[in-house]
């Protein structure tokens, strides 16, 4: 003799179990960008040291460049930024710091604590071109060829093992394209 | 032939499991005796086994022999001893395998210490511990095995992770799993316990003792990692709601909420399908836990050697262990007879609303763990959740807990009258009011979520102390009679005043702490909460597997110097991964900290980071005093009684 309330237990640990399979087929950090292979979207934002002056990614067309999109409410951008410090001093890329959602004060003492590795850093306080980028959560960094267009999105904190695996071949192969 | 040697003795560790698991299994079902009796040896020689893998691998990182795998990936020559020996469970394959170990403690120690508990129940306990043993044993061997060889081996290893060497760390990762894996005791005595067909009060009190202490372990497991991601990390903060602090947070809750109804079921015979089925969700919780931090479907600051394989695995592994014994649960829970009463107003009462509390609290977690995987699995896009949903869920459930444990501690078994208690607790409740207004006057501020946390820790110390001294009746408190107290006793009041305390701790510590960010250079100071940091300078450091800078900070108040800080900036030179040691001034009543930021400017200035922490040591004093109390309890004579 069954009573149903007892099997209550068992029925929800199968649903459960359902969406822990579906999760394991999920990678959370790989996210498909309708955006690779697409020029990158333009925008015009205030720069962080001097919010009078504007940025926009024609500026660097010709040169291959990073957008690393990061906030200083960010625990995993404090984990990751050690590694743009390495980067910038290799001086192999330009790298663009994209200032999300944040307050330009708490953003320059951030950089202040961490070191800045940024050739510019632009501000997007209400994060209106934030969203045109896809940006769903910090970090994320694009990669952008010559040509202006997003090769590759990395989403999450870039560890020490993605930054010699992944980051600087790629900026490598990037750069041997014409 | 050391690695060979391992792996062949982790091999007889499983087969001997496959044996364990079903000779007694099949004994205890068809009353062969032979076969019941044989349990325990096979326990003893598993635990052998196991311990000979061990020892091998540990073996492996003292030599350096970079010839395997897992030791190149995970360690240096460079490296100090007890960071080798640490860095055995540094990483994936190392840790599972310190699982599978303490398993084995475990298992070991139930054959040896339940020499009253009968001899057909002790086989069907080891018996299911036999059965978890083979899933741990067989993942290492198929998906992860640390005994691994790799040609030509490499000259030199890839260092430990430098935020793992660190003493907390060497400690935190074994107190864990002790943990954990003691919630697999009061989950094979309850499996035992349906198999049999007898959920009787009886392994109710088989599985007191070993529940408590596994939930010692547990407490000062997560609160040593705690403690250490606050002086490694130099972040400053103590909890963070991180997935994998998740992870160990809900068995912890569960296992407080088990503790509690395997009292009313070993005393009253009450709640006895519920105590069963917490039972089977603390140990459960456990598993998921392993899955959600191994398998990498959940995205964490805990960056641990996932993959999709091994999640297939622990899947499997944990739809036979948690969906085989619920079905079980389901069809002998039915069998059940309730022949107990309790009245609305009894002892009975309260603790179930204390069950109640905490599977809620755990319900909660759980949701907000795994809400960013349902999103995903609907396709709805990618989200995470962070410390606000967390603290405005978790905090407002845990408000009336902490009250009605005041109100329980002297509520009778089965009937009591609001009438007999009233006058007492609205006394209290006034007397706690008071002091808890006191209390907070005493801070900078007066905030009213500072009132409510120091009136509930009065409240709960002032009702402890009363229900203790209560014991006594009208007679003085004698001597004679505090040795007669059992230690149950005791503990429970101990581990209460310990929340009292972490109370203070969390409340105080996130109300009134202060950080700020600040660029000085030498000779120059800055004033934070009355303390004035000035900064003297900065040296170059060089250590035997790091270099760096440490800085040297004079902190003063009123004149007066009160501490020397010297915190630091490394950079570990075969990881080239820089990590800040942060200088801590620990006190009873304030912690102060300083963290090294980036050099700046010529003049060999550099950006700090101040924090003035008020109370903060008082929430690891608190836990220290849990598990204190849980220790009492757990070693109380009443247990080990026969009947």
């Amino acid at each position: 003799m069954l009573k149903i309330k007892f099997l209550l237990p068992l029925i929800a640990f199968v649903l459960l179990v359902a969406l822990l399979a579906a999760g394991l087929s999920n990678d959370p950090r790989k996210v498909p960008s309708p955006l690779v292979g697409k020029p990158a979207p333009y925008f015009e934002l205030p720069r962080l040291d001097d919010p009078s002056v504007k940025f926009n990614p024609q500026m660097l067309k010709g040169k291959v460049w990073l957008l690393n999109i990061w906030a200083s409410w960010c625990v995993a951008c404090r984990a990751e930024h050690p590694m743009f410090n390495q980067l910038a001093k290799q001086n192999i890329v330009d790298i663009v710091g994209f200032n999300y959602k944040d307050t330009n004060a708490e953003a320059k003492a951030w950089l202040r604590q961490l070191g800045n590795p940024y050739s510019v850093v632009v501000t997007d306080q209400k994060g209106l071109v934030g969203f045109d980028y896809g940006v769903y959560g910090v970090p994320e960094t694009f990669f952008i060829d010559k040509k202006g267009i997003i090769r590759y999105k990395h989403i999450g904190p870039i560890s020490y093992k993605d930054l010699n695996e992944i980051v600087i071949p790629l900026i490598k192969e990037l750069r041997a394209e014409k | 032939m050391i690695p060979e040697f391992g792996q062949f003795a982790l091999i007889m560790a499983l087969i001997v499991a496959v044996l364990q698991t079903t000779l007694p299994l099949v004994g205890a079902a068809k009353n062969i005796p032979a076969w019941i009796s044989v349990a325990r040896p096979l326990a003893q020689a598993q635990f052998l086994a196991l311990s000979v893998s061990f020892g091998c691998l540990v073996y492996i990182f003292i030599q350096n022999d970079f010839s395997v795998l897992y030791a190149a990936n995970n360690s240096n020559t460079r490296l100090p001893l007890e960071f080798r020996i640490s860095a055995v469970w540094g990483a994936h394959e190392g840790s599972l395998l310190l699982w599978a170990l303490s398993l084995g403690v475990w298992t070991s120690a139930v054959a040896i210490f339940s020499k009253k508990v009968p001899d057909v129940m002790i086989a069907r306990v080891l018996s299911v511990m036999g059965f978890i043993s083979i899933g741990f044993i067989l993942f290492i061997l198929v998906t992860s095995n640390p005994f691994e060889r790799i040609f030509p081996a490499p000259l030199e290893g890839r260092d430990l992770n430098p935020l793992l060497q660190d003493f907390g760390l060497i400690i935190h990762p074994p107190m864990l799993y002790m943990g954990y894996v003691g919630l697999s005791v009061a989950f094979a005595f309850a499996i035992a316990a349906m198999l049999a067909g007898k959920l009787d009060a009886a392994w109710a009190r088989w599985s007191r003792p070993w529940t408590s202490i596994a939930w010692v372990f547990l407490t000062l497991g997560i609160s040593l990692g705690s403690w250490w991601a606050y002086y490694e990390l130099g972040w400053g903060g103590w909890w963070f709601w991180d997935p994998v602090e998740n992870a160990s947070f809900m068995p912890w809750l569960v296992a407080t909420a088990l503790i509690h109804s395997l009292a009313v079921t070993e005393k009253r015979g009450s709640l006895k399908a519920w105590t069963v089925l917490l039972a089977i969700f603390a140990f459960s919780l456990s598993l998921l836990g392993a899955f959600l931090v191994r398998s990498g479907v959940l995205t964490s600051v805990h960056s641990f050697a996932s993959d999709p394989g091994r999640g297939l695995f622990i899947l499997i592994f944990l739809v036979l262990v948690v969906g085989g014994s619920l079905a079980l649960y389901a069809w002998r829970a039915s069998a059940i007879k309730s022949n107990t009463r309790f009245s609305w107003f009894s002892k009975e009462t309260a603790l179930l609303l204390n069950n109640i509390l905490l599977v809620v609290a755990t319900a909660t977690i759980l949701l907000g763990t795994l809400y960013p995987l349902v999103i995903d699995a609907l396709n709805l896009g990618k989200i995470s959740v962070g410390p606000p949903y967390f603290n405005s869920v978790f905090i407002p459930i845990m408000v009336p807990l902490v009250a009605l444990m005041g109100i329980g501690v002297f509520v009778r078994w089965k009937q009591d009258s609001i009438h007999r208690l009233k006058k007492h607790l609205l006394a209290y409740l006034a007397i706690s009011l008071v002091l808890g207004t006191l209390s907070t006057m005493a801070m900078p501020t007066f905030t009213l979520g500072a009132m409510i946390g120091t009136t509930l820790a009065w409240w709960v110390v002032l009702n402890m102390g009363s229900s203790f001294k209560q014991r006594f009746k009208t007679k003085a408190i004698s001597w004679d009679g505090l040795k007669k107290t059992p230690r149950a006793i005791y503990g429970m009041h101990i581990a209460h005043i310990g929340i009292a305390v972490f109370t203070v701790g969390v409340t105080l510590t996130s109300i009134y702490s202060t950080e700020k960010d600040v660029l000085l250079i030498p000779g120059e100071s800055y004033s934070l909460a009355g303390y004035d940091f000035k900064f003297i300078d900065s040296k170059r450091i060089i250590g035997p597997n790091y270099e760096g800078e440490r800085a040297h900070v004079i902190v003063s108040k009123d004149g007066v110097v009160i501490a020397d800080m010297e915190p630091e900036k490394r950079i570990y030179t075969v990881q080239r991964s820089p990590m800040t040691e942060a200088a801590i001034d620990a006190g009873l009543f304030r912690d102060l900290f300083v963290a090294m930021g980036e050099p700046r400017g010529d003049k060999g200035g550099w950006a700090l980071r101040l924090y003035h922490k008020p109370f903060i040591r008082w929430i690891w004093l608190g836990t220290l005093i849990m598990g204190f109390g849980g220790l009492l309890a757990a070693t109380d004579k009443r247990y080990r009684k026969a009947k």
